[in-house]
């Protein structure tokens, strides 16, 4: 460690001292998070009480009743009223912690009464919402490009907390969120918000939130949930409820409009820029840019046999997943037929692979419809 | 007060030499120096893989290692450190000194004590070695949760082939230790005078066999998901993932006091002989941590509490476990009244066990920050629960075994310890574990999550700080390493009794120790926490 970096920390040490925001927890805007907030800082209250009466007393001890003072020592063991006395205080001392954390506790689990729900599904390594009472949904991935993340690349403001499609709420509105995964085990964390709740597979489970005021938030994924755990970011902007109903209407004509024709006829060119896209979006943290995997655990597609000659095979396994590498999801349930086509089409015709061969959506379509 | 000493016979008689003396061990005090080397192997490490996490996140970006391998990085951190240096330590201490402090002339079975030590290093090379196999190390966390883990390469079959081992090591060593205890005690060393150390690793033992074949079950049935077609973790086939966590964690929990109970043994004889003072408050100290032991049973979806589970879950098992701080806390004041009043002098030992007291009811209190449901949500898989188990881990577990290894080197090799070295190790470790895991705190409550390879701007000054902490805090281990290298070589010639205030049995015994000793079991009139008034007969040779 050179000198010179640790002074740099020494001066980053005071010039943070400065911001006391950096020492607690994030600015709570909802009703939950000041809850959480308060709590916090009452127990923080009173274990710094004990902590300083408990030390206290030992570092007297320590100075006064030392050998060295000249002193010699008293035998006594035992006082039966002394220890009844530091049993039942603690004790009493905790009961008035759990008063206020049990109105806390029924407060965060009262998901009733929403005035809308949004379903969160966790996947490695991205997050999809989906607005049920409107009947759309998007994915959201992180948008800190990897040439930034690798070495000492240039570092964006919001660094790995950016995403491409935030999750967009209205102000003032009660928001239940159901969470599940399709692969694993994530966790939906939003500080400000005083909300984590795991998304488990297979299962939903719900938690609730209510922002006061128009924003953006950020949080991470705080459930280890592989090799891109630390690459899943969570941003909620809350917008205000006419901000948001413009927001959403803009947002369906939008959805409307990108529509694709499930028989459009595609053209390699255009399937094949249309194929990078989801493959940066989907396929990039295991199989990486180049295509050639990650040996032992991911494995290569530049070269790859199913990739270059074995059509059916190659569409099988990205629709429905591999039997033997459960790293490999079924992506048939994630993504559109045209974007299967595309992304198999991109990756048929990339690196050395050159096979010139076009997988049309109808092709997907007519391979979903087939034995799994 | 009667001595034993027994110069006919030199202490060096009747042991095998060489390489057999260690693998055909079955001399308590030769399997306890194994296991004490074979953990600090295991702690150095284990460490290396710390040092290795914490350059990677000395800056934001990646710059020396891929998420996966960061990854296999703090996987294999957690296990090796559980299961191969805490807990072995452990172990190899009460191989060394349960049978001197309470006059049994060895382990009750010592072929299986040799087993149940011979077992660890096989466990310990699939470890390590499952770097190397395709697809690396197991990489879900020390967790292991499921469906995670049912991802992995071979490395995560051989790690649960290593957790099997050293459970069934672990067993064998408690069960040792429970019928030692139990049957082997001197006359007149009865079960409400003897040390609190014996006290310790009882209930230790009694735990580590309630629950190593719990944590044996939740990973074998991660092993069947992964190969056999089973689906126990996987809704799909109508299984539940969050099974997993709550099988994993009613081993886990008790798993924590597991690593804690025998330090408040050890810190529970260390600070009475340093205040040249009776414990105080003996019988209240062999309840509280009895309570200890059976609360730690109803506490352990604590660790659950961002999993979604209904509000009456919520909240009993925020109750169960903000009951525990009761009588951890009995015990805190119980080691402070013992100091009250008291004649005390700060050599290594006695630093350690005050460093302990202090940084595990940091550690205590975090906890109790923790344990209240509504907060551990804006706390949970946080880095405050990293800074909050270190604290109780290192700080606890690690801070205590050294105490240990200081108060009874002399006893041990019959050399006294480098003082001056002993000292600068502790205030050395005590300021640099400060600066590693005090700024994790804030880390946390800022919201950084746990396990995470690269992290937001806002982190970097706490994460730097933390990160210069650590590579002090591993070079400084160093020091304690050369210390008992040096000393065992050339070391002043130790004392029978080095510490004027310590009234156990141990040493009541030449030193070094003899290699068989209390070979004819001694007579003794005893106080409370085994404090020796008076001794008749007793063989060693």
């Amino acid at each position: 460690m050179s000198f010179l970096r640790f002074s740099t920390v020494t001066l980053s040490v005071l010039a943070v001292t400065a911001d006391a925001a950096e020492f607690n927890l994030q600015p709570p805007v909802t009703s939950i998070a000041r809850d959480i907030y308060s709590l916090h800082t009452l127990l923080l209250v009173i274990t710094g009480v004990i902590a300083i009466v408990v030390f206290g007393v030992m570092f007297y001890a320590i100075i006064r009743h030392r050998k060295a003072a000249g002193r010699s020592a008293k035998l006594f063991h035992e006082n039966t009223t002394v220890e009844i006395i530091w049993t039942v205080i603690p004790f009493l001392i905790l009961v008035g912690m759990a008063w206020p954390a049990t109105r806390t506790v029924l407060a965060q689990k009262s998901t009733r009464g929403e005035d809308m729900t949004i379903k969160v599904t966790g996947f490695q390594w991205k997050w999809r919402y989906d607005y049920l009472d409107d009947n759309f949904g998007f994915v959201s991935h992180l948008a800190t490009p990897q040439t930034a993340i690798e070495g000492d690349g240039v570092k964006p403001v919001n660094y790995l907390l950016e995403v491409d499609e935030p999750l967009v709420v209205p102000t003032g509105k009660k928001v239940r969120l159901l969470l599940t995964a399709n692969d694993v085990i994530h966790s939906w964390w939003m500080p400000a918000l005083g909300v984590k709740q795991d998304a488990i597979p297979g299962f939903v489970r719900d938690t609730w939130f209510k922002v006061d005021t128009p924003g953006t938030y950020r949080g991470q994924c705080s459930e280890l949930c592989g090799k891109d755990h630390g690459f899943m970011p969570i941003v909620v902007v809350a917008k205000s409820p006419a901000d948001y109903d413009r927001w959403l209407a803009e947002k369906k004509k939008l959805a409307a409009a990108s529509a694709d024709d499930p028989n459009k006829v595609w053209k390699l060119e255009d399937l094949k820029a249309r194929g990078e896209k989801v493959y940066l979006q989907n396929c990039i943290p295991c199989h990486q840019a180049t295509g050639k995997g990650i040996p032992g655990s991911f494995p290569a597609l530049d070269g790859s046999k199913i990739v270059t000659t074995d059509k059916a095979a190659h569409i099988h396994i990205v629709l429905n997943g591999s039997q033997k590498n459960p790293a490999m999801a079924a992506w048939g349930k994630q993504l559109s037929d045209t974007d299967i086509a595309a992304v198999i089409t991109y990756e048929r015709n990339s690196w050395s692979n050159h096979t010139g061969e076009v997988i049309q959506p109808k092709d997907v379509k007519a391979a979903r419809g087939g034995k799994v | 007060m009667a001595t034993v000493t027994d110069t006919q016979h030199a202490p060096h008689s009747h042991k095998p030499s060489g390489l057999s003396r260690w693998l055909t061990a079955t001399n308590h005090k030769d399997i306890g120096t194994l296991y004490l080397w074979f953990s600090f192997t295991m702690f150095l490490s284990g460490g290396v893989m710390a040092l290795c996490i914490r350059a990677e996140l000395f800056h934001p970006g990646l710059q020396f290692f891929q998420p996966e391998l960061f990854n296999q990085f703090t996987t294999l951190h957690g296990l090796i450190m559980v299961f191969g240096a805490i807990m072995p330590a452990f172990t190899g201490l009460a191989n060394w000194m349960l049978p001197l402090m309470i006059g049994a002339p060895d382990m009750a079975f010592a072929r299986m004590n040799n087993w149940s030590f011979w077992l660890l290093p096989p466990a310990a090379l699939l470890l390590l070695t499952s770097f190397a196999v395709p697809g690396g190390a197991a990489a879900a966390g020390w967790t292991l949760y499921a469906p995670l883990s049912t991802q992995m390469g071979m490395g995560m079959d051989m790690t649960i082939f290593a957790i099997h081992i050293m459970g069934i090591s672990s067993i064998m060593g408690s069960i040792n230790i429970i019928v030692t205890i139990l049957n082997l005690r001197a006359p007149g060393m009865t079960l409400m005078k003897m040390p609190m150390f014996a006290w310790a690793t009882l209930i230790t033992a009694y735990l580590i066999i309630a629950v190593m074949p719990v944590l044996a079950g939740a990973v074998t049935m991660v092993l069947t998901d992964r190969h056999f077609g089973t689906h126990f973790f996987n809704a799909a086939g109508g299984g539940d993932p969050i099974l997993y966590q709550h099988v994993f964690w009613f081993f886990g929990h008790p798993e924590v006091y597991i690593m804690a109970l025998p330090a408040f043994g050890i810190v529970s004889h260390v600070i009475p002989t340093f205040a040249r003072k009776p414990l105080f408050g003996y019988t209240s100290m062999v309840y509280a941590t009895s309570s200890i032991g059976i609360l730690s049973f109803m506490v352990w979806a604590h660790h659950m509490f961002a999993t979604g589970m209904p509000a009456t879950a919520q909240l009993f098992f925020m109750y169960a476990t903000m009951l525990i701080a009761v009588p951890t806390g009995v015990k805190v004041f119980n080691w402070i009244a013992t100091m009250w009043e008291g004649a005390m002098t700060f050599e290594t030992p006695m630093l350690f066990a005050i460093g302990f007291i202090m940084l595990f009811t940091i550690g205590g209190l975090s906890g109790v920050t923790l344990s209240v449901a509504a907060v551990d949500i804006a706390l949970h898989a946080s880095y405050y629960v990293v800074a909050h188990f270190h604290y109780v881990l290192v700080a606890g577990a690690l801070f205590s075994l050294f105490a240990a290894i200081y108060y009874w080197f002399p006893k041990m090799t019959g050399k006294m310890y480098n003082e001056r070295l002993g000292k600068l190790h502790f205030w050395w470790s005590m300021v640099w574990f400060n600066v590693t895991f005090f700024p994790m705190h804030f880390l946390g409550l800022a919201g950084m999550p746990r396990r995470i390879p690269d992290y937001a701007l806002q982190f970097t000054t706490f994460n730097e700080i933390a990160s210069v902490g650590a590579f002090c805090f591993g070079l400084g281990q160093l020091i304690f390493l050369y210390n008992m290298l040096v000393s065992i070589k050339y070391g002043e010639p130790a004392p029978q009794k080095p510490w004027e205030g310590a009234d156990t049995l141990e040493w009541q015994i030449p030193t070094p120790a003899p290699y068989h000793s209390f070979t004819e079991a001694p007579d003794l009139e005893v106080a409370e926490n085994g404090a020796i008034r008076a001794i008749k007969g007793g063989q060693h040779h």
